[in-house]
């Protein structure tokens, strides 16, 4: 490839002020790879413990809970609220992309107040389903 | 077509035939990936029970086991497509063969042992 590895391959990223939209665009990227990593091992994990019979489910579960409550440990419930968080942000930034795809939402105060949306449900949706989840003692 | 920037050896070709197949594909596991999952978290939420013969049980139903496997290939698709993107715009040259490689590997591998974890817990039910 001729390509100059001394000249920037994006040189407008660091003069822009920083907006909503701006956020919820890397974050759609940035949650999309996280889920797509984390989400991905942890959901053939829990899967291929459960195939594996009742002993190595148990030994899954004995590694994301503690013995003496039952409840998720600290890490694995970072990660699986982290994890939810990030899928119901992609999820809402997704559903705002398939409508912007249609031409719809680019005036700016409209643009702004879908960005700030899918931010404000995505964290209202995590603390409802955490919040479910706690109540019925698991977390 | 001459040998000089990567944009003069392009010039000319026309388009690649595959960016609106790329584009409508990632759109179109959008929508089956979010009525899916919300059929999976719904589904996970409404058990009685979060234990092993518990999810045994929900897994071994057709009406578990065969949209969870819609899911995982919906899902797994839609994140290769995605993070091809995402390579694309980060990796260049060499890298990036070798990335997208391991990102097939990946999506694909991972696929193939979900599905197979949820086809033995659906044909096998309960083991000790």
């Amino acid at each position: 490839m001729a390509r100059n590895a001394q000249r920037p391959l994006s040189p407008h990223l660091t003069i822009w002020k920083w907006g909503p939209h701006m956020l919820v665009s890397i974050l759609h990227r940035a949650t999309g790879s996280a889920l797509a990593v984390g989400g991905g091992v942890l959901l053939v994990w829990w899967l291929i413990a459960l195939a594996g019979g009742e002993a190595s489910y148990a030994r899954f579960v004995d590694l994301m809970t503690s013995n003496a409550t039952g409840r998720l440990n600290w890490l694995p419930a970072l990660v699986l609220v982290g994890l939810t968080w990030s899928f119901l942000q992609h999820l809402c930034s997704g559903v705002r992309h398939l409508l912007l795809d249609t031409g719809a939402g680019y005036e700016l105060k409209v643009n702004k107040a879908g960005a700030l949306a899918t931010l404000v449900i995505s964290i209202l949706l995590t603390l409802l389903i955490w919040g479910l989840i706690f109540y019925r003692g698991a977390l | 077509m001459g040998n000089g920037t990567s944009i003069g050896r392009v010039r000319g070709l026309g388009s690649a035939h595959e960016g609106a197949k790329h584009w409508w594909h990632q759109r179109l596991t959008a929508g089956s990936n979010l009525l899916l999952i919300t059929w999976l978290v719904v589904s996970l939420l409404r058990l009685p029970l979060w234990n092993y013969h518990a999810l045994v049980l929900w897994l071994s139903s057709p009406w578990a086991s065969v949209p969870l496997i819609l899911a995982i290939i919906s899902v797994f698709y839609h994140f290769r497509l995605g993070l091809q993107v995402v390579i694309e715009d980060y990796q260049h040259d060499f890298t990036r063969v070798i990335a997208i490689v391991l990102l097939n590997f990946y999506a694909i591998g991972g696929a193939a042992l979900a599905i197979y974890a949820i086809c033995k817990v659906a044909f096998q039910g309960a083991i000790a």
